[in-house]
């Protein structure tokens, strides 16, 4: 008797703790789950960023060994690894820049203009977007290869890598341009008609600073995937090694952790640059601009 | 700027002409180099000449009919667990973001600010033999079903795990921005209708960002269907997808006519099966 009257009141006690408990866990569970995502998502990202640090003994860097700066001070201490990071970023630099340009002259004509051929253009944009890489990998490459029956004598390396890049990009541009043109107020544009601007001085003066946001998003977009593209780079490449392909074949007889220190610092300015940009917004919007 | 005045109707042809010609030219024509070199016949040593060698896809159809299987299976599994896996998250961001939404997308989106390969690497080591998750599953009997010998690496398990990681952004973008477009008065109204939450979900939120599942389920199974670095890294011979097949004869073998027929099918399907899907879902919002 007496330990029931004792254990009761404990008893209830914890039952309410835990009944609060789950009431919290219910009402916050979409939360939980969302942190536990983000949770996931990031694991394979510490796992880069520590295995930067790691001392590998053998020619793999699977197993952890033990804390070392030494990958970051040497980073380009390995045959071949800088020259690929160089061969990337120009690449990037070039075909981020080309693709934009063309991709946003695409997204004006579709969004500003009614003309004839409007349906198989923006079936033409989406179309590579739809296309699995290894396809438009084999198929550009074999357009050089069989270059030389047509008479061009096209050789794999920078220029086909350039040339691939520009392709895949220009979709991405579009799409990009394409969401901010549809969302702005056309009564600007129509506005410094009215008030006696040409349609370049128009476009100069109110499209382009509209658009401006967007140009940038598209140029980081198109630069984050040059830099990252493996599979379409692979096929037309040739001898040339972009970074992607050094990892590549790295990961067939060592991977040494400098790799991990390039993908890290690659991440490491993606991320900045995009923190960069959401708390650029974020000032904006506080001070109610468009 | 007179030119212009006098000729507008050409005006959005001039803006469209430089990034036209650049995807006809390497990305219409090259796909007809493809198909010109999916019917040739011969060998490496002695050249390949066009005969309407036909037997180049009926040959790959037989002989690869694994792989081809494998890669629609691994990239349906992987999507389907992207989609449930990520829509809650889309959707917590979407309702209950506030002002962290574009925070919390740019946690989505980070994966990719890591080399494909070497994210790809990294799950190596979380799915290593010792790891883990490999121990955890262990106890929860669950290697076994999952696994193969004791092993997650280099199993079918890994090669989709892989995949879904990879793509899961493809998938959650998407959806995002369908539930953000969507009205809450409209799901407020159904709730004063006594619609009870959940029934509310299902006869409104969820039909409305039915275009985000489409965009993200397609953005997601196309590239997965055609990825072989997943399988190359994660997996082992008997879990190899098509995309594996058509790299290493094109790359290595120097088959190119083999390449080409299969490139052909996993195009042919692809398109066959997002046709079906479209018409299913009935959107016809696909081309934006």
């Amino acid at each position: 008797m007496s330990t029931a009257e004792v254990t009761l009141p404990a008893r209830r006690h914890r039952q309410s703790a835990l009944a609060r408990a789950w009431a919290f866990v219910k009402r916050h569970a979409l939360t939980v789950y969302s942190l536990l995502f983000f949770a996931y998502l990031m694991l394979p990202i510490g796992v880069v960023i520590a295995f930067s640090f790691n001392n590998p003994k053998g020619r793999f860097n699977y197993t952890w060994q033990g804390f070392t700066f030494k990958n970051w001070q040497q980073w380009n201490a390995i045959p071949n690894l800088q020259s690929a990071i160089t061969l990337s970023l120009e690449i990037a630099l070039i075909a981020s820049l080309v693709a934009t340009a063309l991709g946003t002259l695409i997204a004006l004509a579709l969004v500003r203009y009614g003309f004839r051929g409007r349906g198989s253009t923006n079936l033409l944009v989406f179309l590579p977007l739809s296309t699995p890489e290894i396809v438009l990998g084999a198929s550009l490459a074999t357009l050089f290869l069989n270059s030389t029956s047509l008479h061009f004598n096209i050789q794999f390396g920078f220029w086909t890598i350039l040339v691939a890049h520009v392709m895949f990009c220009i979709s991405f541009a579009v799409v990009t341009v394409k969401a901010r043109l549809i969302g702005f107020d056309r009564h600007l544009e129509e506005a410094a008609m009215d008030l006696g601007a040409n349609e370049w001085r128009t476009f100069q003066k109110v499209t382009l600073p509209l658009i401006a946001p967007a140009i940038l998003a598209a140029l980081l977009l198109c630069f984050a995937i040059s830099i990252d593209d493996f599979v379409v780079t692979y096929f037309n490449a040739g001898s040339r090694v972009t970074f992607p392909i050094f990892v590549w074949g790295a990961a067939r007889v060592a991977t040494p952790p400098q790799i991990n220190v390039i993908g890290t610092a690659i991440f490491a300015v993606a991320v900045t640059l995009m923190l960069g940009n959401v708390f650029l917004q974020r000032v904006r919007e506080s001070k109610g601009a468009v | 700027m007179g030119f212009f005045h006098r000729h507008r109707g050409l005006t959005p042809y001039l803006l469209l002409a430089p990034g036209m010609l650049w995807l006809t030219l390497f990305f219409l024509v090259p796909l007809g180099f493809l198909a010109y070199q999916s019917l040739q016949s011969g060998s490496i040593d002695f050249g390949y000449s066009f005969t309407w060698a036909w037997s180049n896809y009926s040959d790959a159809l037989r002989n690869y009919r694994g792989q081809f299987e494998r890669s629609f299976l691994y990239a349906g599994i992987a999507t389907l667990i992207a989609l449930v896996v990520s829509y809650p998250v889309a959707y917590w961001i979407a309702f209950r973001g506030g002002r962290w939404k574009n925070l919390l997308l740019l946690f989505i989106v980070a994966p990719f600010f890591v080399t494909y390969l070497i994210r790809t690497l990294a799950w190596e080591t979380i799915l290593s033999d010792n790891g883990l998750v490999v121990r955890t599953l262990d106890h929860l009997h669950l290697l076994g079903v999952l696994g193969q010998n004791g092993r997650i690496l280099s199993t079918g398990t890994a090669v989709v795990a892989g995949i879904t990681y990879n793509f899961l952004p493809f998938m959650a973008l998407p959806l995002y921005v369908s539930l953000e477009q969507i009205d809450e008065t409209l799901i407020e109204a159904a709730e004063d209708l006594y619609a009870s939450k959940w029934r509310a979900f299902w006869r409104v939120t969820f039909p409305l960002s039915l275009p985000g599942v489409v965009a993200g389920t397609l953005l997601t199974f196309i590239p997965a269907a055609g990825d072989f670095i997943n399988a190359q890294l994660l997996g082992s011979p008997s879990t190899h997808m098509i995309g594996n097949v058509i790299n290493s004869k094109y790359n290595d073998l120097i088959d190119y006519p083999a390449a080409a027929a299969m490139s052909f099918i996993l195009m042919a399907i692809i398109l066959a099966m997002v046709l079906l899907y479209a018409r299913a879902v009935g959107t016809e919002k696909l081309t934006g």
